[in-house]
């Protein structure tokens, strides 16, 4: 039920795809609350198949609190509660049928800080395949790991130390570790909350590059505090502002010839 | 006590030199703070530590060597022919006079050196409190004094007061330290005058276990034998019965209660569960004897067990859920302690919420929970009264849990109680008893510690 609609922004640009047979995922007027504050209010857009879609915004506008809706990762925080329809391949997630275990199969998340298991490189990388038995012997296992490592753009550097700890990794690594993690279980979804804001640049050359990557294969969204980094790694932007959804466009036009007038402000720097 | 007269003045004193340091240091630099090296409290630290502090270490070295010194004074002023007893003789008559001076009428008519040489006592005494008091006066005044001298603004007060505090805090750690092998030594040296007598072998490798020693030659049952191992077998066997009790349920509720529980449930159960760790023991000890004991063997006389009114069972079970609190408390600590993050990377591919706390949570709160089970195993093993109460006090070889076993520390209870005479091998065995307990928990602490330093999954 929405509360009231005075404060709410209607979201300008294209914030639905006119191509149906590219949506992979779609939101509809989805609320978010934390008890009795609304951190979402009212958001529908389109996230199209195999492209990178950028959230940005200032801190606290609630990009990460819609990207963890889209894996149900709120429903871990007790006092969060989701309205509005959110639909991956046409179906609700948020139905009563749906198991929010096996929906995180098909969408991996990548956190803030790199958060490897403290166990070794391998088994950070077997884990998911281990729980959700994708392996049926250690052949495929290994087969499984090393292709991850290897689409993460790891396996190179950390050959000849599979059995060292993870969290013996650089931070660049250990954030590679972790992209190797998300995509070992073949998700078709890749959820990117700020996954460099913990690097150096160097380090998050290197992801924007695997990120570029990985977009032939998965459909991605990243959530950046870097406007630069939304404009070199993604194909759509979405601007959040107080829990609205303000703006989505073509990163290109975002960028070049934002329409709204915070849009504006915020990519020319004048706040955020 | 006179003597804490005394420290009131000295800390008096102290606070004076507190005090005056502040002033003192603040007038140096005409109220500009700033120019100090230290905060005026610095200085005014400074000055009392210098007061006090080799007060107090005279005030030390006085109360031990004070009364051996007036002994000596006291017994080369009796007659001479005193003056020549033996040795013990010698202290007997020491310990009359002292009697006398605090008061307390040995015979009826006690002799007339007596009387004399307990007023010099006295009087030895009383000289020697007014001595001490002026002499820790004047070492104050003079240490206040000389506190006051060195306050310059650039004297640096705040490192030297820290220095001095480190100092302290390290003379308490070896308190500890030196309490332990204190401990340690004098069990160590009663078990050596033990195994003089009773040969090692016959002690760890015994399987009898009877200490008795004879007063006459002839008397029926003279022969004792100390042989520890069926003491070892019913302290494995009621630690191990307690242990099955208490790892599962400590453990499970630990996790149900960081990982399932809504915080109100938690505000409740948590505190219930320490309430159990506040039970005494002797509590526990009635609750086995009275209840579970008498429960087990009905329970065993249905199914046609032969249960004993006295069973290890029973011991077992009531010390198992004793230890609960300590490990699902502990446990709780450390499995919250473990960072979101890992949480939420499991969850995010997909792992349910069991496969997380199976394959991730606990074995990142591995080494704590290590510690916890054995802080549990050194309880169980220690433990006393439950199992004097509940197990009974026969030392017998076996496996059978329904059958009335002892401990190590029953069996040292048992042999310290009444009057006993300190040379007899039934008395000293209770400190090789100690001594082979002191090992044992040794050597758990050891394993654990290895355990933990191989399984431990770094994580940070």
């Amino acid at each position: 039920m929405v509360r009231s609609r005075d404060d709410i922004v209607r979201t300008i640009g294209k914030p639905l795809l006119a191509d149906d047979e590219r949506v992979k995922i779609s939101c509809r007027n989805v609320n978010v609350y934390y008890g009795e504050k609304r951190a979402i209010r009212e958001v529908s857009v389109d996230i199209a198949e195999q492209e990178v879609t950028a959230f940005i915004g200032p801190s606290g506008c609630g990009k990460s609190t819609f990207l963890r809706c889209i894996n149900r990762m709120n429903d871990t925080i007790k006092s969060c509660r989701v309205e509005g329809e959110i639909t991956l391949d046409r179906e609700d997630i948020y139905d009563r049928n749906v198991d929010p275990v096996l929906l995180r199969a098909r969408i991996g998340m990548v956190f803030q800080k790199p958060n490897p298991f403290p166990k070794s490189i391998f088994e950070n990388v077997a884990y998911g395949p281990r729980i959700h038995g994708l392996a049926r012997n250690k052949s495929e296992l290994d087969e499984i790991v090393i292709t991850s490592l290897e689409k993460a753009g790891l396996f190179s550097e950390v050959k000849d130390q599979l059995d060292h700890p993870g969290t013996g990794l650089s931070g660049g690594q250990q954030q590679r570790l972790c992209i190797a993690r998300a995509i070992s279980v073949q998700p078709e979804v890749i959820l990117m909350d700020e996954p460099c804001s913990a690097l150096d640049p160097i380090a998050t050359a290197k992801i924007e590059e695997l990120i570029d990557e990985l977009r032939r294969n998965f459909t991605i969204i990243i959530v950046t505090h870097s406007m630069q980094q939304a404009a070199r790694v993604s194909q759509r932007t979405a601007f959040f502002h107080l829990g609205n959804l303000v703006e989505v466009d073509d990163t290109n036009t975002i960028f070049v010839n934002p329409e709204h007038k915070l849009t504006q402000d915020y990519i020319t720097g004048r706040y955020g | 006590m006179q003597y804490a007269y005394l420290l009131i003045l000295i800390t008096l004193l102290s606070a004076i030199g507190y005090y005056l340091g502040r002033q003192r240091s603040s007038r140096l630099v005409k109220q500009e703070i700033r120019r100090l090296h230290s905060l005026p409290g610095h200085y005014g630290m400074y000055v009392a530590l210098w007061c006090s502090v080799p007060a107090v270490i005279i005030l030390g070295l006085w109360i031990t060597l004070q009364s051996s010194a007036i002994e000596s004074l006291v017994i080369s002023a009796l007659p001479p022919e005193i003056q020549s007893l033996p040795q013990e003789q010698l202290s007997l008559v020491l310990n009359d006079i002292i009697n006398i001076a605090g008061g307390i009428i040995v015979s009826d008519a006690p002799d007339e050196f007596l009387l004399a040489a307990a007023g010099h006592y006295n009087q030895l005494k009383g000289t020697g409190f007014l001595a001490l008091a002026a002499l820790l006066m004047t070492v104050c005044a003079g240490g206040l004094a000389m506190g006051m001298r060195y306050i310059r603004p650039d004297m640096r007060a705040r490192i030297k007061v820290e220095r001095t505090m480190q100092a302290l805090m390290l003379l308490c750690s070896a308190v500890a330290i030196v309490t332990t092998i204190g401990i340690v030594l004098s069990v160590l040296f009663e078990s050596i005058r033990f195994f003089n007598q009773i040969p090692v072998t016959d002690f760890l490798f015994g399987l009898k276990w009877s200490p008795q020693i004879a007063i006459r030659p002839d008397q029926v049952g003279a022969s004792g034998s100390f042989g520890i191992v069926p003491l070892l077998a019913g302290t494995l066997m009621i630690s191990l019965i307690a242990m099955l009790v208490a790892v599962p349920t400590g453990l499970m509720s630990a996790v149900y209660m960081s990982e399932y529980a809504s915080d109100k449930i938690r505000t409740v159960v948590k505190p219930l569960l320490e309430i159990l760790a506040g039970i005494p023991t002797v509590v526990y000890g009635f609750f086995a004897a009275l209840t579970v004991a008498p429960f087990i063997r009905e329970m065993g006389g249905r199914f046609g067990i032969d249960v004993s009114s006295e069973s290890a069972l029973a011991a077992g079970l009531v010390m198992g859920i004793m230890i609960i609190p300590f490990i699902s408390s502990l446990s709780d600590d450390v499995i919250n302690a473990v960072p979101q993050e890992l949480r939420d990377a499991s969850l995010s591919i997909g792992a349910t919420r069991s496969e997380t706390v199976v394959r991730v949570v606990l074995p990142a709160a591995l080494p704590g929970i290590v510690g916890s089970i054995l802080l549990g195993v050194s309880r169980a093993v220690g433990e006393t009264m439950i199992v004097v109460m509940a197990a009974g006090l026969t030392a017998k070889l076996t496996a059978n849990p329904f059958e009335a076993v002892t401990t190590f520390t029953v069996q040292i209870v048992t042999l310290l109680i009444g009057d006993q005479e300190f040379d007899s091998p039934k008395t000293l065995a209770a400190f090789a008893l100690g001594l082979v307990l002191f090992v044992i928990t040794l050597c758990l602490n050891v394993i654990a510690l290895y355990v933990v330093r191989r399984y431990r999954e770094e994580y940070e």
